[in-house]
């Protein structure tokens, strides 16, 4: 494989007593969809949110290991935790839109990471609007609030707001189980045309929607990892059984 | 036989009919017994509404009808004369808005900060929240009159007089708990997916507060802080020793200055009618005022909420 940037090397995540992610080693392909599958509690979401270091602003965790950017550990001590999440966009399990109005949504990641000039964040407002297929719909309305917004929309927007720091990754929490399926094809589709810019990860329960949309796959069960490859691969002859139970709905 | 026959045939008949007839019974006692319940508490819940109500009411009254022949543009116009006898409570007017305006801006500095710190900087069920939950609690438990002495032992350690500066740090104290405990609760109810959201942008904690909480939750916010200056502007206790009392209109923190609710307590004091009056008249003044607040800040609350994600 070519050299990744994204690489993950023996991450272990505690919650207080419980070990959710154990020993985990991933080298992430680069402009590819990675999706991480695997049955609820497995720790998919943990480790989606160990990549951006999102973990610690909600729970006392304990986390040791690596995530390597560029080569740059995330976790080492002298990592500045604001760049580590600049490199990431997140797209959460539900839209959470700021309460600013369309605009300042988009614009609060380049804001707060100094651009000030007006004119540059028009262009990237409305270039990332575009980028995640929302700007004909909301371009008269601008300045209106974002929570106004139907739940797809606002998904879409968090996508935009999400690019519009330029990240070199894509992370996606189950970015579209809470949309209706109409919405949730739209943001297929948006993901589809950005991988060929960015490394996407995304973490799903819907295996069909790992099936059309993923590139590689990475399974897990109860904190481990325990099959990784191509989607074709892991989905037509998984090497694990427990995989192809949970390929086949025997476990879920 | 027959007899037999037709007993066989009535008995089970005669069963279920029973069997029915109880249940049915039974049921319809139920409902009965429900149904006394939901009208036992109905009363109860429009009989407290009616107290309620009509104790407002009665207060307003009597302040009004014991206060209208004093009330007169003079009343907010003018400084009183001879002994309060004519004149106006100008001075009171003046000092009860920067009393209160004073203590709310401090108080205002002081929580802002604290429930940042309690909702966004540590987890919001941590310790030290939990921790300064409950010492705002008993803070807010603390009687005004307390916060009066103690602002008087401050005053006195330091060699100052009783002043407008004084009275603006007692009734500060006494504001911060209503303040926090207030804006708390607006800040634990806004979702922590907005903080999460701001921070995975790249967001420190300051912005994430600022730009993002601050804007969330700016109505409470607004309420919260007109709250504990409505609470300010009307306590007595917290000012009787720390404001001391003047006839003229404060004209620094070091001035010593004159609130309504002082002013009310002085005159309803005196053995004259007119003057007490005019305390009458003087406590409708600081009704008003305390009911301008609360409109004003339904009003900025509705003005702010236009962003808010719900």
């Amino acid at each position: 494989m070519p050299d990744q940037h994204l690489q993950i090397r023996n991450l272990n995540v505690w919650y207080g007593d419980r070990q959710a992610l154990k020993d985990v080693s991933l080298d992430i392909p680069d402009r590819k969809i990675t999706a991480i599958i695997g049955p609820s509690g497995c720790g998919k979401s943990t480790l989606l949110r160990s990549l951006n270091r999102l973990l610690e602003t909600s729970r006392s965790v304990r986390v040791t290991g690596e995530v390597l950017v560029d080569g740059e550990n995330l976790y080492a001590p002298e990592t500045e935790v604001t760049h580590v999440r600049k490199k990431m966009g997140l797209l959460s399990q539900r839209p959470q839109v700021l309460p600013m109005s369309i605009y300042d949504n988009v614009a609060y990641g380049p804001g707060i990471h100094g651009e000030r000039n007006r004119s540059k964040l028009d262009a990237i407002v409305e270039r990332y609007l575009r980028i995640a297929s929302l700007w004909d719909e909301v371009r008269d309305r601008l300045r209106s609030p974002a929570s106004a917004l139907s739940i797809g929309q606002q998904q879409r927007l968090c996508l935009a707001r999400g690019l519009a720091i330029e990240p070199e990754i894509i992370l996606g929490d189950e970015p579209t189980s809470a949309l209706d399926p109409k919405s949730s094809q739209n943001v297929e589709a948006v993901l589809m045309e950005l991988k060929k810019d960015y490394t996407i990860v995304l973490v799903t329960h819907i295996l069909r929607q790992a099936r059309r949309i993923a590139d590689h796959v990475v399974f897990m069960y109860m904190g481990e990892v325990i099959e990784t490859g191509d989607m074709e691969d892991v989905f037509k002859n998984p090497r694990q059984d427990i995989t192809r139970q949970y390929m086949e709905g025997v476990i879920s | 036989m027959r007899s037999r026959l037709r007993n066989y045939a009535a008995q089970p008949a005669r069963s279920v009919m029973t069997g029915k007839q109880e249940s049915g019974v039974m049921k319809l006692k139920r409902i009965d017994t429900r149904k006394l319940e939901e009208g036992i508490f109905k009363a109860l819940m429009i009989l407290s509404t009616c107290v309620v109500v009509s104790a407002l009411l009665v207060i307003l009254g009597v302040i009004l009808f014991r206060g209208f022949n004093s009330l007169s543009i003079e009343m907010v116009t003018a400084r009183p004369r001879s002994g309060y006898r004519e004149g106006g409570i100008l001075n009171a007017i003046v000092g009860s808005l920067l009393v209160g305006g004073g203590a709310t801006a401090l108080a205002l500095a002081m929580s802002l900060p604290l429930v940042f710190y309690m909702n966004v900087y540590v987890r919001r069920e941590s310790l030290t929240p939990r921790v300064m939950r409950f010492v705002m609690d008993l803070m807010w438990g603390v009687p005004s009159i307390v916060y009066g002495a103690f602002g008087f032992i401050i005053m006195s350690t330091f060699g100052m007089r009783a002043s407008l500066g004084a009275a603006i740090i007692a009734v500060s104290l006494l504001e911060l708990p209503i303040m926090v405990r207030a804006m708390d609760e607006v800040m634990r109810m806004a979702p922590i997916e907005i903080e999460e959201a701001s921070y995975s942008m790249g967001a420190t904690g300051f912005e994430t507060a600022f730009k993002v909480i601050l804007r969330q939750t700016l109505p409470g916010l607004a309420t919260a802080v007109l709250m504990a200056f409505g609470r300010g502007i009307g306590d007595t206790a917290a000012v009787l020793f720390t404001a001391g009392f003047s006839d003229s209109v404060p004209t620094s923190l070091s001035s010593p200055a004159a609130t309504l609710p002082l002013a009310v307590f002085f005159q309803l004091g005196t053995p004259f009618m007119d003057v007490q009056e005019r305390a009458y008249a003087a406590a409708a003044i600081l009704t008003f005022i305390v009911l301008a607040v609360s409109i004003v800040s339904r009003l900025v609350a509705r003005a702010t909420s236009r962003h808010v994600v719900r």
